[in-house]
């Protein structure tokens, strides 16, 4: 399986199986689409005919045995042969957990997945009792894992930070018995940071996820206060002060959502980072499509153009020498994450699990009170080892819309989550997601591999 | 090559052979808790 596209002036070869990207000149765009396997010894005559009228005979014959070549070394049309490896982690251990703090929060933002903040089942704060059942729950299910992740969620973690120092304490405490090193991650609104809370993050956080949806217009029509006011300018000190505070080697992100609203939503980025913000992640709602926010196949157009236009804008800034971090423009085309790791994306169900305040256990964060989803219990010690396994069975190849999508092993079958909500089964697409998505790895493949063509000339 | 200008290692084959050592980070534990992106994660195998 190929995939081609024209994008910035290029034109960007991808051989899906291989992971081998090229970039092409316009008679090699043309040609491969008049040219199928098997191949012969020469280029065959309808497609030189074809094509002759714009190029020369000779060109196109040069071209197509560069195809071939390639196509013998095995990465241009190579074979999909991973499917053997899909069933390799149905007994995988559980490495990583969403634990809901606090299922309450100091805002009401109005696109808000969680409820406001209860995710539909009232008001409530994890006790540290619980929060230690659910990290000896991870300890027990790991396995042979030693990094463990625990992000702290909400609602607002910072609504119940002394149970959070206390869950963190008690984790470290175990480390060494355990064999095991916990990667400690939380998510903010930042309305109530203390200094105290923010050297303790700095501290103890192996990342950060600052929420903040850019511009204040942006930002403070969705994400407002109890009083309906906004947000904006009481976060911005205490994300500032953060950062600042934060040592160079830790993670962190400043992470908005766009919605229908501001689908101009480079201008955030840009917002974000000319407030001295270099590590941004910001992505589309997902809504039920009744919601005036909502973002609907007929606002794509924009978006992707709007994609476009953000590729520009952050390959300005680094032509500068200046340093910016897009997190879905992120990708490593040598170095990613291994194949297998590729299909079957974020691990929810099977490697990944959430933890309400109330000890119930979801395959992840979004599931959370759906009560079909519901795997378990902490106090009454259950866990439905067949949800697991058919989570661990949610791959790329049993998802049949993204067997035979080009962009399956970047994406990896998607947000199982998203899949149910919307398109009714984890195992269906989202397509509105997958779009979104698609368009967004062109442009970070695109300014990749023009990086690596730079870089070797 | 005079009109294909190839990019990178295209070794995503050879990670499968040694890959699935699950050390790496679970993807949506990093910065978007709403969609899914993997590619952009790094391999923790220890060489």
């Amino acid at each position: 399986m190929i995939h081609k596209f024209k994008l910035g002036g290029f034109n960007i070869l991808l051989d899906v199986n291989s992971g081998g990207v090229h970039i092409i000149d316009d008679l090699t765009y043309d040609l491969l689409d008049n040219v199928e396997l098997p191949f012969g010894d020469k280029c065959p005559e309808a497609a030189v005919n074809k094509l002759s009228k714009t190029y020369s005979r000779q060109d196109i014959e040069d071209c197509y045995q560069e195809i071939v070549s390639l196509y013998n070394d095995k990465i241009l049309f190579s074979e999909d042969d991973y499917e053997k490896y899909a069933l390799s982690a149905v007994a995988s251990p559980i490495k990583a957990m969403c634990l809901h703090i606090a299922h309450d929060c100091n805002l009401r933002c109005k696109y808000c997945f969680a409820s406001t903040g209860d995710f539909g089942g009232g008001r409530m704060l994890m006790d540290f009792e619980t929060g230690k059942r659910a990290i000896d729950f991870l300890l027990e299910r790991s396995g042979d894992r030693k990094f463990l992740e625990v992000d702290f969620f909400g609602g607002e973690p910072s609504m119940n930070f002394d149970v959070v120092k206390q869950l963190v304490e008690y984790a470290r405490s175990k480390e060494e018995e355990f064999g095991k090193k916990f990667r400690f991650t939380v998510t903010t609104n930042g309305v109530h940071l203390t200094d105290d809370m923010i050297d303790f993050i700095n501290k103890e956080m192996y990342n950060v996820v600052l929420s903040i949806d850019g511009r204040k217009e942006v930002n403070d029509r969705m994400r407002v206060r109890v009083d309906g006011t906004g947000s904006y300018d009481r976060i911005i000190p205490n994300f500032k002060r953060l950062v600042e505070k934060r040592p160079k080697d830790r993670d962190w992100y400043v992470r908005g959502t766009y919605t229908k609203y501001n689908l101009d939503f480079s201008n955030d980025v840009m917002h974000l980072y000319e407030l001295g913000f270099d590590q941004i992640s910001v992505e589309p709602v997902m809504a039920d499509p009744s919601e005036p926010y909502a973002i609907t196949e007929a606002d794509l157009p924009k978006i992707f153009k709007e994609y476009e236009v953000l590729s520009e804008k952050i390959q300005k800034i680094r032509d500068e020498g200046k340093f910016i971090n897009f997190f879905h423009f992120m990708i490593d085309l040598d170095q990613g994450p291994c194949a297998i790791k590729r299909l079957r994306g974020c691990g929810s169900g099977n490697e990944y699990v959430s933890v309400t305040p109330d000890g119930d256990i979801y395959p992840c964060h979004q599931f959370v009170g759906i009560e079909k989803f519901k795997m378990g219990n902490l106090y009454a010690g259950t866990f439905d080892e067949e949800m697991k396994k058919m989570f661990a069975q949610a791959h790329v190849y049993t998802k049949p819309e993204c067997k035979k999508c080009w962009a399956k092993f970047y994406c990896s079958g998607g947000c199982n989550a998203n899949n149910y909500i919307y398109a009714g089964d984890i195992h269906n697409a989202h397509k509105l997601s997958c779009q979104i998505q698609k368009k967004r790895l062109e442009c970070a493949i695109m300014m990749k591999a023009v990086k690596m063509l730079e870089s070797a000339e | 090559m005079k009109h294909i200008k190839t990019i990178n290692k295209a070794n995503l084959k050879k990670t499968a052979a040694k890959g699935g050592c699950g050390k790496c980070q679970a993807s949506c534990q990093s910065a978007c808790k709403t969609s899914c992106t993997v590619a952009n994660q790094k391999c923790e195998r220890e060489a």
